[in-house]
């Protein structure tokens, strides 16, 4: 979907705050996935044109950065961190756990992570970026079902604003 | 005695655990008086000078390095010139900027504006952890909170200083808290780091001069102001001085945050502090500065916190502060190849060593902690890491633009050093009956 006429309003300021356009890249992909969920081709040619800069520019910049989704994932993007410190406290077994629980689940997409530089609550994971930790695979499960149906508000994908 | 923290930089938040990110409880608590004894009875150069460079204090990004005297290194009379606040933290089980976030974001405003003022600079950038959400929600309305006050903006507290400060999240990399792939990625580029000269003091955000600090370190800057670089370089040890915030994890009683007076053993911290290692268990190993540092032994626990001291008499360092403690149940080879995956996923492949090298070792240290390595594994992997760093000695030489190319080599050093009999063992017993096996992913 383009900019809503809002959100180009938000893209003008937020170019606005930097000396060289440019550095909007970043802000502007995050601002596409925050309203479609994740960064299209059109929302990287419409960032481009905003910018004065050519498409393959910003795909250059967006494909480097492992937040962005270049293809549509679920409404929840779940984050589970393998790193040390959740290696040794099961972090793969419930990364494992999460796979095979929603492998045909359309609105739930799993993902293995770095650390999340939250390794006191290992293992830990996200859920549209909020944290929870120490979880067992069931409690995960849990977790993530509530936000399924609705009665824990999930945050826009790419980490953004809530209210 | 009882070891105890020693708590500067994370006083205010764990006293005031409900409310510490919001202005008011801040300001009751005294935030911004540092800001205004700063820019009404001190200099720029006073700050530097008679406060930070005083005080000792050292990055705490990784590097160690002398804060006031990365400060005085801005060519004189070249403006504008930046700050570059380093809140990437995404190096393996360090997560103590992440609690300065969200938990006491006006104290790291403060040490922004400070700073700003000391370095002569109008604009700085945050450059956020783009996973930390939550940290976002409470920078941004911290720092809307913070113009409304007067403590941010144009001609702060009457002054006459004025400063945007600019909230700026990032998408996902590693190598983006290099100060130079941070720079990169604040101009909307990939961030691939820079080689080095010219440095980011010299030429560093669209080319002009620009001073990166980390959250930690900019956060500690009120306290020197407020009580003096003396007194702040009375605490701590040696060249180490004042309080550092550990973050422990791993097999240990109570993982988290502690802020402690350099100087202070591993072995209170680990056992003091953290309660020692899970369910009685034995101590294997610890990581004692975050991936990027070579791995200590329990013999080494009643070493003391000193930066200069882990780094010529252990040959490790302490990094970030990210203390990772694994019990006796712990295979060191899966530690090494998951840290190897690490980088390997992480490696922006910018140069031949690491890009290439970080894979290497990625795919051998997986077959040896998989059942299927080979007995000459191990002098393999230090012989193609001796590419990536010659000499394979503690402090790391570099062949690479930025510190994460020889980072990939501490996890392989630490098991020759350490692991090597329990390692050939091992191999020759996987090698044995060589049936035939996939020995490359
Ligand atoms: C691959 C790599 C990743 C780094 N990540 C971080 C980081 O997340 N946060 C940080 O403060 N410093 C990080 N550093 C260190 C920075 O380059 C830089 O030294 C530091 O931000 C300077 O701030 P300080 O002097 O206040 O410590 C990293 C360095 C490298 C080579
Ligand atoms: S050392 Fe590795 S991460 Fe650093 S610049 Fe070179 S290739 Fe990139
Ligand atoms: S290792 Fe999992 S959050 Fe740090």
């Amino acid at each position: 979907m383009p900019f809503t006429d809002a959100n180009v309003i938000k893209a003008r300021a937020i170019i606005a705050r930097y000396p060289h356009a440019k550095s909007a890249v970043l802000p502007l992909l995050h601002l596409a996935q925050d309203q479609d969920g994740w960064v299209s081709r059109d929302a990287m040619e419409e960032v481009a044109a905003l910018l004065h800069i050519e498409p393959a520019q910003v795909l250059g910049t967006c494909s480097f950065y492992t937040m962005y989704k270049r293809e549509p994932v679920g409404r929840l993007v779940v984050s589970v961190c393998t790193n040390v410190s959740c290696l040794v406290n099961q972090g793969p077994e419930l990364l494992a756990a999460l796979r095979a629980r929603y492998a045909g689940d359309d609105d739930v997409f799993v993902e293995e992570v770095e650390c999340l530089a939250a390794c006191d609550l290992a293992p830990v994971l996200q859920v549209n970026y909020d944290y929870h930790g120490p979880v067992t695979p069931d409690a995960a499960a849990t977790v993530i079902d509530e936000y399924k149906a609705g009665t824990r508000v999930a945050r826009t994908v790419s980490g953004g604003r809530v209210a | 005695m009882a070891p105890k923290e020693t708590r500067i930089v994370t006083k205010f938040l764990h006293e005031h655990p409900d409310d510490s990110w919001t202005i008011d409880a801040a300001v009751a608590n005294g935030a911004y008086k540092s800001l205004r004894k700063a820019l009404t009875e001190m200099t720029p150069e006073q700050i530097m000078n008679e406060q930070v460079k005083a005080s000792g204090l050292r990055g705490r990004g990784g590097a160690g390095f002398g804060t006031g005297q990365k400060w005085s290194f801005l060519p004189k009379d070249v403006f504008p010139r930046y700050l570059a606040v380093n809140a990437d933290e995404g190096e393996p089980s360090t997560f103590k900027d992440h609690m300065l976030v969200e938990r006491d974001p006006h104290q790291l405003i403060e040490g922004i504006v400070i700073t700003a003022f000391a370095i002569e600079a109008h604009v700085a950038f945050i450059y956020l952890r783009g996973e930390f959400a939550l940290g976002a929600d409470r920078l941004e309305r911290a720092l809307a909170d913070a113009y409304a006050r007067h403590f941010v903006g144009n001609n702060i507290l009457d002054s006459g200083f004025d400063l945007e400060i600019v909230l700026h999240r990032g998408a996902g990399a590693y190598v983006a808290g290099d100060e130079t792939g941070l720079l990169e990625s604040l101009e909307g580029e990939r961030a691939l780091p820079r080689i080095k000269p010219p440095f980011p003091a010299v030429q560093g955000l669209y080319a002009q001069p620009t001073v990166v600090n980390n959250v930690e370190t900019l956060s500690t800057v009120p306290h020197v102001i407020s009580r003096g670089g003396e007194w702040y370089a009375g605490l701590g040890v040696n060249r180490s001085t004042g309080t550092r915030i550990f973050s422990v994890s791993g097999h240990v009683e109570r993982p988290g945050n502690y802020e402690v007076e350099l100087g202070m053993t591993f072995r209170d911290l680990i056992e003091g502090l953290a309660g020692g290692v899970r369910g009685g268990k034995q101590l294997k190993f610890f990581i004692p500065g975050g991936a990027s540092s070579p791995w200590l032994l329990p013999e080494h626990l009643d070493s003391p916190l000193d930066m200069d001291y882990v780094q010529n008499d252990l040959k490790s360092m302490l990094g970030s502060g990210a203390v990772m403690v694994f019990d006796e149940t712990v295979d060191p080879l899966l530690v090494a190849w998951r840290l190897s995956k690490f980088f390997a996923h992480e490696s922006c492949g910018k140069c031949t060593p690491c890009r290439e090298g970080s894979s290497w070792i990625e795919r051998v240290l997986y077959r040896m902690s998989h059942g299927e390595g080979r007995p000459e594994d191990l002098d393999l992997l230090l012989d193609f890491g001796d590419n990536i760093v010659p000499g394979l000695n503690a402090p790391f030489a570099q062949t690479t633009i930025c510190a994460l190319g020889p980072s990939t080599m501490s996890p392989v050093v630490s098991l020759g050093r350490w692991f090597r009999d329990e390692i050939d063992e091992r191999m020759r017993a996987q090698a044995e009956p060589t049936a035939t096996k996939v020995l490359i992913r």
